[in-house]
């Protein structure tokens, strides 16, 4: 996204909805040429990671047989994911089980903690949902070659299609096979753009409006909230189920 | 028409996107309740995949979104 947003802020009163996107620099740091300061996508993406640590921390504690709320949760979400691996992918996924249940509750936390007022949302930057994608994919890929040598060619040659469709299958079947990093890391990307957008033009109505106006976007921010908090869980939940599907297509290819 | 002007209208088509989601959505929850209303012991299976199959025709609305941001940015 660029810097600034000339269309929108001349037609809004000097309000940016996507203001909030903007990555800010808190401390400068370079290495080898490399930018790697901290900026506040950094700052966020740690503290998604702090809270995910510390809810499994107090969560098993000290672990009981029979658990209190904050186990239940834990071993719900454990269970949770431990179901989607093993219904997808089957007993050869559980060596990537650790992988993917990080990746879920990081994603989930990122989204949530985009919600609370003032903070940054960090799967709302293509960037960091590309380095997932890109880094699935581009494992899936090397991961299949490693299981299945050569053979992993066949792959993209569709089965029970005649030789003379082949030219036409093969091509498509292949990009195909690019898309999936883009519209992984693009589905989610925009999902959380979107909806934090559109929670923003509504405050903006909110805080134009008089009073009397103001209270008709203001309850649709209070429900849209409620639903922003519901699609950050699908999404985790989606980007979750898709690693899975990549993965078990370079274990069991079709 | 100046290339601002041109700008706008792009961005306007690019919700057009919108329109092919809402159909998607409606033929996805118009049919999955008619599976639900044929087989209601099936509801907790369907509706799983009712859910992600939301979060994909609703991406492709997004897609519209991105396509629009774009546009913003060369503005």
């Amino acid at each position: 996204m660029t810097a600034t947003a000339p269309v929108v802020a001349a037609a809004a009163p000097k309000m940016d909805p996507l203001h909030h996107f903007h990555v800010t620099k808190y401390l400068d740091f370079d290495y080898l040429g490399i930018d790697v300061a901290i900026s506040n996508s950094v700052l966020w993406m740690w503290i998604a990671a702090g809270l995910v640590l510390l809810f499994f921390h107090l969560a098993f504690k000290n672990p009981r047989i029979v658990p209190g709320r904050l186990q239940s949760l834990g071993e719900a979400g454990y269970l949770f994911i431990r179901g989607i691996v093993d219904d997808i992918v089957g007993e050869k996924g559980r060596p990537f089980f650790p992988y993917i249940f990080t990746l879920f509750f990081f994603i989930l936390f990122c989204n949530l903690a985009g919600l609370i007022p003032g903070s940054f949302t960090v799967t709302s930057q293509l960037i960091v949902t590309a380095t997932f994608s890109l880094m699935i994919v581009g494992f899936s890929f090397v991961y299949g070659f490693y299981m299945h040598g050569t053979h992993y060619f066949k792959f993209f040659v569709p089965s029970g299609v005649p030789v003379l469709l082949m030219p036409l299958m093969i091509p498509i079947e292949i990009i195909s096979f690019l898309a999936r990093p883009v519209s992984l890391a693009v589905r989610l990307f925009a999902n959380m753009t979107a909806g934090h957008t559109m929670l923003a033009v509504m405050f903006l109505y909110v805080v134009t409006l008089p009073w009397w106006g103001a209270w008709l976007p203001f309850g649709f921010t209070v429900i849209f909230t409620g639903v922003e908090i519901f699609i950050g869980f699908i999404q985790a939940y989606i980007f979750t189920i898709l690693t899975c599907v990549y993965i078990n297509d370079s274990i069991h290819m079709h | 028409m100046d290339a601002t002007a041109a700008a706008l209208i792009g961005m306007g088509l690019a919700a057009l996107g919108f329109a092919g989601s809402g159909v998607g959505l409606g033929v996805l929850f118009g049919k999955a309740i008619e599976a639900i209303a044929r087989q209601p012991a099936a509801e907790a299976q369907l509706a799983k995949y009712i859910w992600i199959g939301m979060a994909f025709v609703e991406a492709v609305a997004l897609y519209g979104l991105v396509v629009a941001f774009i546009i913003m940015g060369k503005a």
